[in-house]
């Protein structure tokens, strides 16, 4: 690091000096003051108004938040988006976790695997959606037709609460099962083999070597998995969207945050409200920040295996 | 007493040979479960929507392929909102490789003051959600006059805290000390040792970081859903959309279209695949 002196100086002659630095920054700040910062604080003011977008706004003061605390399809939406959340977050973190040990153990072709099970992250989320569709689709999906053809009953996936929730976890679990799994693999070629050895000299078994070293030294990793995951479910919005249109479904029963704040936004032009859905949003989102951040700094704890950095 | 040895071998090697292909099937059963939807996006594409729909299905490759991208082509303007994404994905891409690194290098290796506060700023906006700010970013974009515009798509992303963070963790172990005070002494200002030391040496990340911000830029949706208004300026991810709740139950039709939209993406991540998942591997170890 280069460092120079720059205690006692004058902020006017910093910027004199330093102004290629703040230049190269700037870029950055600027967008966040008008696109990142500005808009939050305005959605704010807009969350206090009855606003179509266009005409004239009128004050309502609390009125969006106190209709919120109250409006069923809100809460509908914030308890599918959490039971989405949580039938995709556990198989995929699990199985992701599987196929990671799987692929950590001395196998040929580990390139192409990692490949083949990174793809699904990388493609267009409506495209897929539509194939999910049609896969699932309740009279002509492939799922169906192969219950039918082994004589079992067909299941309504996609006009029956349990079935969309199911078909949209399944999507989810889909896309993002390879990508945790990379990110494990890469955890655990970073655990040095010499704690093994340690644990090994010490006569644990394979069962216990997993459950007390590996987790262990992965929980970083495994956090890590967990905050994208967080960001990604409270974020749901192309495969409701697409799969089930602006509403979610019969009953609304794909029905999710993002997609209710959109739906009351641009397809009833209730900005006042959409803004207020939007804040209770970043609220849930900041609980969750504040609830990983306490889990990060606890991370110190594991610390004494003595991560090969 | 050798006997016994090699008996114990024997069976420890057999064990091993079993436990190693229980492994490789396992590891096959979901390699096949990753690509099924592709396969099956193919299938589609290339079958008529008869064919589909029949019992029971067709389950291999057809020979409609043309002839469903011709229909798709009739319906909507399919190779100008190919066009539209190309354009705007890649305009994102070079400003996102540009202001990033620029600013990476900045933060990785020069001392300014308020250095570490700004840094510390620049995460604490990652924790914020794009998705609060939709209502009143439209409400800027049309105060901006950029409704409709492609400027609404670029614009707001030509930098991030992701690429900024990612980048500055590998300048400040790739770019030796040594070489920006070289560059100094030898009379280079802050932005020829940028791009005489620092975008040399930081190849490898910028290539990720492009792949990863092409990907992003391609796949969006709700941002391009909102802003682009005209029906015939979309972007493909948009238009595939339409396409789908207009001809919704023509599936060889709307999976010609969908394939499209998928090959370019598949395209560009094979040929940096190795190299790309490398890195958001290391992103999240270190992170």
């Amino acid at each position: 690091m280069t460092t120079s002196p720059l205690t006692t100086r004058r902020p006017v002659s910093a910027l004199k000096r330093y102004w290629p630095q703040y230049l190269a920054i700037s870029p950055f700040y600027i967008l966040f003051l008008v696109f990142g910062l500005f808009p939050i604080v305005f959605s704010l003011y807009i969350s206090l108004h009855d606003w179509d977008g266009i005409g004239t706004m009128k004050w309502v003061g609390l009125a969006q938040f106190q209709y919120l605390l109250v409006d069923p399809r809100f809460w509908n939406a914030v308890s599918n988006t959490f039971i989405i959340w949580f039938m995709s977050t556990i198989p995929m973190l699990f199985f992701a976790l599987v196929i990671a040990v799987l692929l950590h153990q001395n196998i040929r072709s580990k390139g192409f695997y990692r490949v083949a099970y990174f793809m699904p992250n990388v493609t267009s989320m409506v495209a897929m959606a539509l194939v999910f569709g049609s896969v699932f689709s309740d009279t002509f999906g492939i799922v169906n037709s192969a219950l039918k053809s082994l004589s079992l009953d067909t299941v309504p996936w996609l006009t029956s609460d349990w079935g969309i929730k199911t078909t949209i976890a399944v999507m989810v679990i889909w896309r993002f099962t390879g990508y945790n799994a990379i990110i494990y693999l890469a955890g655990l070629q970073a655990i040095s083999s010499d704690v093994y050895d340690a644990a090994k000299m010490d006569g644990a078994g394979t069962a216990r070597i997993f459950a007390q070293v590996t987790i262990p030294m992965l929980r970083p990793v495994i956090l890590f998995t967990v905050i994208t995951s967080t960001i990604g479910g409270l974020s749901l919005f192309t495969e409701p969207q697409v799969l089930l249109g602006n509403t979610g479904g019969p009953n609304e029963s794909g029905m999710t945050i993002v997609l209710y704040q959109y739906n009351q936004a641009f397809t009833q032009f209730d900005f006042g409200y959409g803004s207020a859905i939007g804040w209770a949003l970043f609220v849930i989102a900041a609980l969750f920040a504040a609830i990983n951040w306490w889990l990060v700094s606890e991370r110190t704890g594991t610390k004494k295996w003595g991560r090969t950095k | 007493m050798t006997t016994t040895q090699a008996r114990r071998d024997a069976r420890a090697l057999k064990q091993s040979r079993v436990a190693r292909i229980v492994t490789h099937l396992a590891i096959l059963v979901g390699v096949v479960l990753s690509i099924f939807p592709f396969y099956w996006l193919v299938v589609m594409a290339t079958n008529t929507t008869a064919e589909i729909f029949g019992y029971p299905p067709k389950l291999i490759f057809g020979t409609h392929l043309f002839e469903n991208i011709g229909h798709v082509l009739a319906a909507i303007d399919l190779f100008g909102a190919l066009g539209n994404t190309l354009f705007v994905a890649l305009s994102c891409t070079v400003l996102v490789m540009f202001f990033d690194s620029l600013a990476a290098f900045a933060f990785a290796k020069f001392e300014f003051p308020f250095r570490r506060t700004l840094f510390a700023v620049l995460l604490a906006t990652f924790m914020i959600p794009a998705q609060l700010s939709l209502v009143p970013n439209f409400v800027v974009m049309s105060q901006l006059g950029w409704i409709g515009s492609f400027q609404a798509l670029i614009i707001p992303g030509a930098a991030n805290a992701f690429g900024i963070f990612l980048l500055r963790q590998l300048a400040a172990g790739a770019i030796p000390d040594e070489l920006v005070e070289a560059a100094r002494i030898d009379g280079a200002g802050f932005f020829r040792t940028y791009f005489q030391v620092a975008v040399p040496m930081l190849r490898g990340g910028l290539a990720f970081l492009g792949i990863f911000t092409f990907i992003g830029a391609w796949n969006d949706y709700i941002w391009p859903l909102i802003v682009l208004v005209d029906p015939k300026r979309q972007t493909l991810q948009v238009a595939l959309a339409q396409l789908s709740s207009i001809y919704g139950t023509d599936y060889g039709m709307v999976m010609a279209g969908a394939l499209i939209s998928v090959v370019p993406l598949i395209g560009v991540f094979l040929i940096g695949s190795r190299h790309f998942i490398a890195n958001i591997a290391a992103g999240a170890v270190k992170g």
